[in-house]
């Protein structure tokens, strides 16, 4: 396959991941401050933290409110890193390599892109806002589906889905960054009802609601809920789990260069070798720092071992 | 659908024959549309449009610099050719490319039809499209053109004639395979027990075509298509052709040609051969070490891989040397001096500038005859004389008087028309033909083509730069 259109297809599979992370944090986010009184809620500005934007969205010098933040992830033109922005980079490089998928992925990732600059307008009500981006979800799982179902399991598949665990990953670390900064209280054994709240909208902002009821009988606490989403082997959007398949698929790519795979091998140590229990605030900002850095170095290796700049 | 006040004047229709009856191919479709009321009609239109859209069917229009996707407009009334008929047709278009094809190759080598006094010397030294890199070489199977669109038209008395070849890079061949999904889509009902003759193996066809070019025919061959990019304005065919043969589309910087000649691809598992490459690239970006060198398109040493054999180039480089507009005047000579045989096809009539004569005529009748310069497609810069102003056509005279071998004109024909879907019910609107001719081992022309068709009335300009829209083209066997 073409070092092009691998990158391409590597993209694609971030952007598109992207995505749909963005719509379950803004869903869950709304939902969260729905259930928490006011003195309590976090309002919005996490968000515009958790995708990195805290930067760009201060120059601009607004009000954090719910309307400004929502703006300004779903369409600012500002935004380069926008929903908008981010389906359009979607569509955009899964063109050049759509002669490389069933004709059905290109078709459903127009018609979600057309939808898109339909309605994400900067003039979405709230309750068709929500609308969309539950439907926006399903249609990013439509296509993980597609692929699942009718793509050849080669090296275009491999390299979309290389895109797609490390950008989850990536996201995984940026909630859990955030969060636990906001919400995880001092006294970890006295948890109000108010803490658990929270938890939960972590948990389903990554949909591991009821998959962490499974796995875990107690109820929902801190220390359980960043094991389950960091190291649960089971979970698809825990990091463990997006190493452990990012692993598999950069052992099955061709090359004699095994520098991606020594990076994924590093943070899987890191990510074994940190002790979870009672890590909050400061240090669990600094393990997330840690694991973003080296899923960045993962990046770097990929691109330097399939795709160098041709 | 009421066809009741539905009337092409003094022009041939190809669907509705004298007295408003349907002609017999088009019976069965003309008494399907009859019956369908506004509001299904409007269904399936939408249908159409939608089915179109999310296929991504996309034209790009360049303008000011930015190019501009936008849906291809497409008319769900399909143009209908008697398979009786086609048959002819396509006996002459198989008659018209093997002659274009060994006059291509006469050229680039022995030039006998020149020295015999034929096709006169002067005009090879004033084509633009003439590569003197070519010369003295010969591609296997001798064939310089293996895929070509000829643009066929219909006059009032409803005579077919070839109005222009394009053997350089002929496209739209994927606007008729796309059309026939969508229709297959919207209108089942009417393909069942139609004898409409399938288009969908043109792919398999291509791919068949190429691999018989192959320099290694031993190996399964490695066939790419190479495009200029994304942002070219075929951009979409070239992908929907990679993706139905199933093979690479490349770009020039995915290829590499060593000191041996040889042409590689980059992929993720290092560098790969490659045997035949259907370029969708001019000759002019191909090789910036032959061509120009400013070439950000093409790919440094093609043309010595070409020349030493190592690799195949569909079409040839230089082919286009008898698309020009000159050179088609020529057309009915070259085919009788080749083949010893009477042209199945007529040309429209053609007058030559650079013949002062001619030249003269034409000047004086410039209202009435429509200019072409000698190298333009996408119905650029040409002078349609009977809607131009007075000022168009002294400006004209002047263009021609500059550079007289770069002009021919032709009179106005009378493209016939076809039943489309207007504001308010249906109209006729004038539309052509360009079938597709594949030469390879094999010969094979597409059972009809790609149909173009003028949007607004009365227009005669049906290429999709200029806001003309496309239909599906059915020959259908009506002797079964």
């Amino acid at each position: 396959m073409l070092s092009r259109l691998a990158e391409n297809l590597y993209w694609h599979g971030r952007y598109l991941e992207r995505a749909e992370d963005l719509a379950r944090l803004i869903n869950v986010n709304a939902h969260l401050n729905l259930d928490l009184p006011s003195g309590l809620s976090a309002g919005w500005e996490p968000l515009v933290r958790i995708t990195g934007n805290a930067a760009r969205f201060k120059a601009e010098e607004r009000e954090a409110g719910e309307r400004q933040v929502v703006r300004f992830l779903l369409s600012d033109e500002a935004n380069s890193g926008s929903l908008k922005a981010t389906l359009e980079n979607a569509r955009e490089n899964l063109r050049s390599a759509r002669d490389l998928l069933p004709r059905e992925v290109w078709e459903q990732m127009n018609g979600l892109y057309i939808k898109g600059n339909e309605q994400l307008t900067g003039n979405l009500s709230k309750r068709r806002r929500h609308e969309f981006l539950r439907e926006l979800i399903l249609d990013c799982q439509q296509i993980a589906g597609t692929l699942l179902g009718c793509m050849s399991q080669d090296h275009a598949y491999d390299f979309i889905l290389i895109g797609r665990y490390l950008e989850r990953a990536d996201m995984t670390t940026r909630i859990l960054e955030v969060r636990g900064y906001d919400l995880l209280p001092d006294d970890i054994e006295n948890l109000s009802p108010y803490e658990s709240i929270q938890w939960m909208s972590v948990l389903k902002s990554l949909t591991g609601y009821q998959m962490y009821r499974r796995h875990v009988r107690l109820r929902v606490n801190g220390n359980d809920v960043l094991r389950f989403l960091l190291r649960n082997d089971e979970f698809p959007r825990s990091v463990m789990f997006c190493l452990r398949a990012l692993e598999a698929l950069i052992e099955g790519l061709p090359g004699e260069d095994d520098q991606a795979l020594r990076a994924i091998t590093r943070l899987q140590r890191t990510l074994n070798e940190t002790k979870l229990v009672g890590l909050r605030g400061e240090p669990l900002g600094k393990l997330m720092d840690k694991l973003q850095i080296e899923l960045a170095e993962t990046h770097d290796a990929v691109r330097q071992t399939w795709f160098p700049s041709l | 659908m009421d066809f009741n006040d539905y009337s092409a004047g003094d022009f041939h229709d190809e669907l509705i024959g004298p007295g408003g009856r349907p002609r017999a191919a088009s019976r069965a479709l003309w008494k399907y549309l009859k019956n369908l009321d506004r509001s299904e009609l409007d269904e399936r239109r939408a249908a159409c449009e939608l089915a179109a859209m999310v296929a991504g069917i996309t034209f790009r229009v360049y303008f000011e610099d930015t190019g501009v996707d936008r849906a291809m407009p497409f008319d769900l009334i399909p143009r209908v050719i008697a398979l009786r008929e086609w048959q002819q047709i396509e006996a002459g278009l198989k008659q018209r490319v093997r002659a274009l094809n060994l006059f291509i190759d006469d050229l680039y080598n022995d030039q006998r039809i020149i020295n015999d006094g034929v096709f006169p010397a002067d005009l090879l030294t004033g084509s633009v499209n003439f590569r003197e890199q070519c010369r003295g070489f010969s591609p296997p199977l001798g064939i310089w053109a293996h895929i070509c669109g000829s643009d066929l038209v219909r006059d009032a008395e409803g005579t077919m004639y070839v109005l222009e070849d394009n053997l350089r890079i002929p496209s739209g061949v994927s606007y008729m395979l796309e059309n026939r999904q969508v229709m297959k889509r919207v209108f089942p009902e009417l393909f069942e027990d139609s004898g409409i003759q399938p288009i969908d193996d043109y792919a398999s066809q291509l791919y068949d075509t190429l691999a018989s070019l192959s320099p290694r025919p031993a190996d399964y061959p490695s066939v790419v298509v190479l495009t200029p990019g994304m942002y070219n304005s075929a951009y979409f065919e070239h992908a929907y052709l990679a993706q139905q043969m199933g093979v690479q589309l490349v770009e020039g910087r995915d290829l590499v040609v060593d000191d041996n000649d040889d042409v590689y691809m980059r992929t993720v598992a290092g560098l790969e051969l490659v045997d035949v490459i259907y370029r969708r690239v001019d000759d002019e970006f191909l090789d910036p070490e032959v061509f120009r060198e400013d070439s950000l398109l093409g790919v440094a040493g093609l043309m010595r891989a070409w020349r030493s054999g190592k690799v195949a180039l569909a079409n040839a480089p230089g082919a286009g040397v008898a698309d020009d507009k000159v050179v088609y005047s020529w057309v009915p000579d070259i085919i009788r001096y080749y083949l010893g045989e009477e042209p199945l096809i007529k040309n429209v009539p053609t007058y030559r500038c650079e013949d002062p004569d001619q030249r003269a005529w034409v000047i004086e009748r410039l209202d009435e005859l429509v200019v072409k310069p000698a190298n333009e497609s996408g119905g650029y810069g040409m002078l349609i004389g009977p809607r131009s102003t007075k000022r168009e056509r002294k400006e004209f005279a002047k263009l021609i008087e500059a550079d007289p071998r770069n002009y021919i004109a032709q009179p106005t024909l009378a493209l016939s028309t076809c039943p489309t879907i207007v504001q308010g019910g249906v109209g006729p609107r004038h539309i052509d033909l360009r079938p597709f001719v594949l030469s390879g081992q094999e010969t094979y022309v597409t059972n009809g083509g790609l149909t173009r068709v003028a949007l607004k009335a009365g227009s005669l300009v049906v290429n999709s730069s200029q806001g003309g829209g496309s239909k599906d083209t059915w020959i259908v066997d009506t002797d079964r």
